[in-house]
């Protein structure tokens, strides 16, 4: 998926990092993270999982209360964030509201004591990399934020440097300008080849540009993979609910058959699904999402066929939400093309639908109750 | 479909009421224009008769020559005639005798006679002394009879000061403000050394206004910026002693520094106990008495601007400007610093223009030495009521406090403070 | 000065407040003096046997002799006070202005009565009182004995207390330089004597430390800030019952006369004039310059009086070798130059 080689050596790793502010509680639990060169990776996570506190001890902002963290195989704990020279963009920007765009720009190369001319040069370059090449002499509070957010981004990227940090860059932006934005840095990180280590609370912001994603949640990794696996194969409750829409159906670990397991579900039904991290015995969440659930006619090739009963439909336009009563769970929904859609169905009506082995995964053992 | 032209017919304007439209709009707009007038009215009128009305009073009262002009109409009509060389014609002496005597007894006399003093000392008695023996027997020869009574009014010059100082308006007092004066001759002159002041005294007022706010500055940023970054709780805690000394009275506070300050004070017995110094050093009555005290009571004036603009200014902006490279301490001063300016701006400006009106502080805590314009102000109003000198200065003082206020409004001001404006 | 206002509005609001509670009919008259002392020594002697005579009540008020107070009231036509004490060369400006009501004796008593010089057009004698040098005896072993001392820093070390103003304190440098006081406004009315003054004045300036309010000498001496000031002599005795060493020396010393006024246009003219009556009675007076000793106008009041308090006026013959009075006449013709050219040469 990167665009360029890896090398072996990671750019940046944490090991067996841990951070508190109260000597009480573990902001940060147990972090170790290889960051690879020129990759994209998201530190996605809920408020308070610990991710930007894993972003400020990258930056220098935070000090690791334990643990080491690694720059190009220095350990740099005890670096000042000024001497780190990585690139940061901040939630709001922070562009220096007394400066014009320009001296933004040049704000960082002539702290570097770059020649005069070759501030200019490289500060007008950047302007132009996000085609605000004529705001030069404006100053922040005059521009939008879309673009106030490419100058920060410029500004980040003007010193060169090899790793850039992002910390929620695109939250106060609205949808539309978002999702541009999005592709626009993604691009910008190609063309350069920077690592850029991106922190957001939206999975599907994470989805869309990442590389590799890490799941932050109560301090700790919960899986780092690329997008696609994490969302095909999420390693735990906590994952499958995060990325994507999820359902889950309860039940125990009858039997184990390499890949594959049978779990009996509480109402009876015995089906079958790909194994987690279950043995037999374990009572356990088997997850699906919901448009790998088969309404029509080929339902009935899949591994495992159940009743149910539908509730409610939610047209999307193109598609259809159907939301259903199956096995004990009232809040079990298929989402299925229009297209695909039998028209005559009604709510109250019985159904059956079918649920290929290869899309149920059997998580992980449910605690005790 | 329908709905669509419906639109169109809206957004139309119907061809009789093209100009109607305006109209309507500027009703609407002056409807909320009177609404507005009057949400501020009261306020306009409090100032108008509190605040513009008195200040154009005084400024008028600095220029303002009634004595002779209204009590001795004729005796200057009369001088008009006169080429100001030589005697004045025999008229002049008759219209005079005339005006004095029906003066004589009244308060007018007295204004005339303490106006033309002014000009000249011992007029007052000349005056005084010349109505005490009107009227004149009949048929005398009045120039004679005058000069007779005193030999001055046989002098050009007595009669010339009556001239000069007939007009309605007068810059006497205003050019007085300044250590200028008009000569004989009609010419603005400077005021010999020995009493010329008021040109110093502005002077220091500038300078001591200057210092103290430069204190005030140096003291109450840290403590501003302390006040910024602390926890709210703890920032509570140093709001309330910033602005505790506001909780007792100015005169309260000079008097404790008098009782700190003075010879056999605390601060004295302290620095001779620890053997600092032998004897008592002079703090009172002299600069550093009034700087201390004046500072004192100015700082919360300075912490409050600073710290309204401080708390607005994030520190991601700092952090931004360390990540990209540039080391604490100057992108405290690059980043930080340079947005804090509408706060100094603001802060410096207050504390320098309530410095330039002090006068309780200087006048308990300071000798003549560290009089300012307001001491003489007050000297003039209440001492020697000689209220067109007192507005002549509260003049000066208030053009100088102006020009101060446009160099702060083209160099920090409203544009500046706009750049600036935190997010 | 102004930290008393506060006590003054405390007192006058204990006198409201009795007055109420007494509930008295009686009139109630105004009568601002220059505190202190003075106004204690008054209150004993006029302001209590006035209500107790049934004469009307007393609210007590003080101020720094500033006429603009008075010009302000009379010119708005509000005229809150009704009886003032005033300074001779202020009573003379102030009758010339119109500030004041030219009086009808015929109320107040024969003109006969009180001593020389004591009564004019608007106002009537209080007391005489003197500006002299004082100097605390606990802390100078030799004591001055004329103002060219108190110009003798080397013999008299340390910082000297002078009022801050023109008046007195250019008389007492012209004495100070060796001009005799019955010549002393002659010197000061040419333009070399008022040279000749500022330049001994020059002499000493930076010894001198500037006082304001008649009180101020007296803590300033006892307190050791000053070896030796100008000071109203009646604030010494004050001083002095408090158990302080202070001693005036009389020689050099220049003695004037206060009086009251009534400000022009006073509701209360007829109560003013009964409550001024009432205080040029030789009693009266008598019991005032027992509390402080500051002469009496009334002719009779000398007579009667303890020889013991008498010695210590201003107005007793001893005390009165090489002393003058004040020369009202000049200050008010000369006053608003040289207090200018004080102002000048002070602040510089």
């Amino acid at each position: 998926m990167t665009n360029q080689t890896a090398s072996a050596a990671p750019h940046v790793s944490f090991r067996n990092v841990q951070k508190s502010y109260d000597g009480e509680t573990l902001i940060v639990r147990d972090l170790n993270l290889d960051i690879r060169r020129g990759e994209f990776l998201t530190l996605l996570g809920p408020s308070g999982s610990g991710k930007t506190t894993c972003l400020m001890m990258l930056a220098g902002f935070e000090t690791p209360t334990s643990g080491e963290i690694r720059l190009e195989g220095e350990i740099i704990n005890n670096q000042p964030p000024h001497k780190r020279n990585i690139g940061m963009v901040f939630q709001n920007y922070a562009l220096f509201p007394h400066m014009s765009v320009l001296d933004n720009l040049r704000f960082p190369l002539k702290v570097r004591k770059l020649p005069a001319a070759e501030v200019d040069a490289k500060a007008r370059r950047a302007l132009d990399m996000v085609q605000l090449g004529s705001f030069g002499s404006r100053y922040p509070q005059q521009l939008s934020g879309g673009q106030q957010q490419r100058i920060a981004l410029a500004r980040a990227l003007v010193f060169e440097p090899q790793l850039v940090l992002m910390d929620e860059p695109l939250g106060a932006l609205d949808k539309n300008l978002r999702e541009q934005m999005q592709l626009e840095i993604k691009h910008i990180q190609q063309t350069l080849g920077v690592t850029v280590v991106f922190v957001t609370h939206d999975q599907s912001e994470a989805l869309t540009m990442s590389d590799r994603i890490a799941v932050f949640d109560k301090g700790i990794i919960q899986q780092i993979d690329s997008a696609e696996r994490l969302y095909e194969e999420p390693a735990n409750a906590f994952v499958a609910n995060f990325i994507g829409e999820n359902n889950a159906l309860v039940g125990r670990v009858e039997r184990i058959e390499g890949e594959h397991c049978d779990v009996r579900l509480d109402c009876g039904t015995l089906i079958r699904a790909r194994t987690g991290s279950v043995a037999a015995g374990d009572r356990t969440l088997v997850s699906v999402r919901p448009e790998r659930v088969v309404l029509d006619d080929s339902a009935k090739g899949c591994a495992n066929f159940l009743d149910a009963v539908v509730k409610e439909f939610i047209y999307l336009g193109d598609q259809v939400r159907i939301r259903v009563d199956l096995c004990g769970n009232h809040d079990f929904t298929i989402k299925t093309p229009i297209s695909h859609l039998d028209h005559s169905l009604r709510s109250g009506d019985q159904i059956r639908i079918g649920m290929d082995a290869a899309h149920m995964r059997a998580l992980e053992p449910l605690p005790a109750a | 479909m329908t709905a669509a032209s419906n639109t169109a017919d809206a957004l139309a304007p119907p061809a009789a009421s093209v100009p109607s439209l305006k109209k309507r709009l500027r009703r609407a707009e002056m409807r909320k224009k009177l609404l507005y007038g009057a949400l501020i009215l009261p306020l306009a009128v409090f100032l108008l008769v509190a605040f513009v009305w008195p200040i154009a009073s005084l400024l008028t009262r600095s220029i303002d020559n009634p004595e002779v002009h209204d009590n001795l109409p004729h005796t200057l009509r009369e001088l008009k005639a006169w080429d100001g060389e030589g005697m004045p014609p025999a008229a002049v002496f008759t219209a005079f005798a005339a005006e004095l005597e029906s003066a004589k007894g009244s308060p007018a006399i007295a204004e005339i006679a303490k106006r033309l003093n002014r000009e000249e000392t011992g007029y007052r008695s000349l005056i005084m002394k010349t109505a005490r023996k009107l009227p004149l027997p009949a048929d005398t020869d009045v120039p004679s009879a005058l000069t007779e009574i005193d030999a001055r009014w046989g002098e050009a010059e007595t009669w010339r000061a009556i001239r000069r100082s007939g007009g309605a308006t007068t810059p006497f007092y205003l050019l007085a403000a300044i250590d200028r004066s008009i000569d004989t001759h009609g010419n603005i002159v400077t005021a010999p050394p020995e009493e010329a002041v008021y040109v110093n005294v502005l002077m220091r007022t500038f300078w001591m206004s200057l210092i103290v706010t430069g204190l005030c500055l140096v003291l109450g940023f840290p403590v501003a910026y302390l006040m910024a970054k602390l926890a709210t709780k703890q920032s509570n805690m140093l709001m309330f002693f910033v602005l505790l000394p506001f909780w007792t009275s100015v005169l309260v506070r000079v008097a404790a520094w008098i009782i700190l300050l003075q010879n056999e004070g605390l601060i004295n017995k302290v620095l001779m106990a620890i053997g600092l110094t032998d004897g008592p050093l002079q703090l009172l009555f002299n600069r550093v008495g009034v700087y201390v005290a004046m500072v004192h009571i100015l700082l919360p004036f300075m912490v409050l601007p600073l710290y309204s603009v401080m708390k607005g200014i994030s520190p991601v902006y700092v952090r931004a400007a360390v990540s990209l490279g540039c080391p604490p301490f100057k992108s405290f001063w690059k980043v930080y610093f340079p947005q804090t300016l509408p706060g100094i701006g603001a802060g410096a400006l207050l504390v320098f223009i309530m410095c330039m009106g002090y006068y309780i502080t200087p006048a308990l805590l300071g000798s003549p030495q560290e009089q300012m314009v307001s001491y003489f102000i007050a000297f003039y109003t209440n001492q020697t009521i000689n209220w067109g000198m007192a507005a002549a200065l509260s003049a000066v003082l208030l053009g100088a406090t102006l020009v101060l206020y446009m160099v702060y409004a083209r160099y920090l001001g409203p544009t500046r403070v706009k750049l600036v404006k935190p997010r | 000065m102004k930290m008393k206002l506060s006590r003054t509005l405390i007192q006058s609001a204990v006198a409201a407040a009795a007055l109420t509670l007494a509930g008295t009919a009686l009139a109630d008259v105004t009568v601002i003096s220059f505190g202190g002392a003075n106004q204690k020594a008054q209150d004993k002697a006029f302001y209590g046997p006035f209500a107790a005579s049934k004469g009307g009540s007393v609210t007590p008020g003080e101020y720094n002799g500033e006429q603009a107070k008075i010009k302000a009231m009379v010119e708005a036509g509000n005229v809150t006070w009704d009886v003032v004490e005033v300074e001779s060369p202020e009573l003379l400006r102030g009758c010339e202005e119109g500030l004041y009501e030219k009086l009808d004796y015929s109320k107040i008593g024969a003109k006969s009565e009180f001593l020389p010089k004591t009564v004019s057009d608007c106002g009537v004698g209080i007391f005489v009182w003197s500006t002299a040098l004082a100097y605390n005896a606990d802390k100078l072993k030799t004591a001055p004995t004329s103002w060219a001392d108190f110009w003798d820093v080397k013999k008299f070390p340390g910082k000297r207390g002078l009022r801050k103003g023109a008046k007195y304190t250019l008389e007492f440098a012209l004495l100070a330089d060796g001009v005799k006081p019955a010549d002393v406004y002659k010197v000061l009315g040419t333009k070399e004597g008022v040279e000749r003054a500022f330049k001994k004045l020059d002499q000493i300036k930076g010894d001198i430390q500037w006082w304001e309010a008649g009180a101020q000498p007296p803590q300033l001496l006892a307190s050791g800030d000053v070896v030796m000031s100008s000071v109203y002599n009646g604030r010494i005795a004050a001083a002095q019952k408090e158990g302080k060493n202070l001693k005036i020396v009389w020689n050099g010393s220049i003695y004037d006369v206060d009086s009251w006024a009534i400000p022009k246009g006073s509701p209360k003219r007829d109560e003013a004039y009964r409550f001024i009556k009432f205080a040029s009675q030789p009693e009266n007076q008598r019991v005032f310059s027992a509390e402080i000793p500051y002469g009496p106008t009334n002719a009779k009041a000398v007579s009667g009086m303890d020889p013991k308090i008498a010695a210590e006026l201003p107005t007793a013959p001893e005390n009165l070798k090489g002393a003058f009075a004040t020369d009202t006449e000049f200050w008010v013709e000369h006053g608003e130059d040289l207090e200018q050219r004080f102002n000048a040469w002070a602040a510089r």
